[in-house]
């Protein structure tokens, strides 16, 4: 099964606006979960669970939200940003995230800001057209 | 006062779906408190006896070793006063399981009818608060609930009894 970028989006923006309680406007690509939506923990398995259900596939959610794992590795952080180590490590996890903005100034507190709409709409369409 | 929102399973289907019943009676001082002169069950309290329903539930399909709490509430409606002398019918179903959470839908229904429809999710929560500790013991399922599943025969049951099979 192919699906376009759009019918992705559209479904996972959905999935958002009922996972969050957000109104669709708000969904944009660029929205971040936390920052711009409003999510907290307990709401990322909650998009996992509701994606797995839109999409009939499994969804790891480590696959999905690899970045939350990097953060308790002392190796991989040093003054509160992410090593030359850490980077490569996040960039081989998050395939279908842009770094390129966040490499010139890899704070850990910038990690939140990773999870965007689009991020998953990357992930899914990479996920469902692979199929 | 026992917090404890529901009577008694009547069915369980291990893994899937359960139904408890909630007899309400004007013996419940907070029936009388919420508003006055109009007694009737808060429907938070119809949130909490979902809760217990479905958590029992997803307790139940991991023999009861996690720490199931409830950490989301993903959808209440309601469409009735619940009042005193109301039978209420608690229905729970999982959606998803995983080794660190799980979703459930449910209905509380009166008869035929519709009384609310509540969605919830729980953590198992040994598995989400990295670095924060609790206590080993399970403190979440404990004796209170065994009288709840008198009925049921089921693994991991912590009372031990033995009673008829589920009817699924």
């Amino acid at each position: 099964m192919t699906m376009s970028r759009d019918e992705v989006f559209q479904k996972v923006q959905g999935v958002l606006v009922d996972a969050l309680g957000v109104d669709e406007e708000e969904v944009t690509a660029e929205a971040t979960l936390m920052g711009d939506l409003g999510a907290e923990s307990i709401d990322f398995l909650d998009i996992v669970f509701r994606l797995e259900k839109a999409f009939g596939m499994k969804v790891p959610r480590e696959e999905l939200f690899p970045a939350e794992g990097l953060l308790n590795n002392p190796e991989l952080i040093s003054n509160g940003k992410l090593t030359a180590k850490g980077l490569a490590e996040l960039r081989e996890k998050v395939p279908h995230t842009d770094l390129t903005e966040f490499a010139k100034d890899p704070s850990i507190s910038k990690i939140a800001d990773l999870f965007t709409v689009n991020a998953i709409v990357n992930y899914v369409a990479g996920k469902v057209n692979a199929t | 006062m026992r917090w404890i929102w529901i009577d008694k399973f009547v069915e369980f289907e291990s893994g899937r779906r359960a139904v408890a019943v909630k007899n309400v009676t004007a013996a419940e001082e907070h029936l009388h408190d919420h508003v006055p002169g109009f007694p009737v069950m808060p429907e938070c309290l119809m949130i909490e006896s979902m809760a217990q329903t479905a958590g029992i539930l997803v307790g139940q399909a991991g023999d009861f070793q996690e720490k199931v709490v409830l950490a989301k509430i993903s959808k209440a409606a309601f469409f009735d006063y619940v009042t005193p002398g109301d039978s209420l019918r608690i229905e729970a179903q999982i959606g998803t399981i995983s080794p660190e959470a799980a979703s459930t839908s449910g209905r509380i229904t009166r008869g035929e009818q519709l009384i609310a429809e509540i969605d919830l999710i729980f953590s198992h929560i040994d598995r989400n608060l990295a670095g924060k500790r609790f206590p080993e013991e399970n403190f979440v399922f404990t004796g209170a609930i065994t009288s709840l599943l008198r009925d049921f025969a089921l693994s991991g049951n912590p009372s031990g009894s033995r009673g008829r099979e589920s009817g699924g």
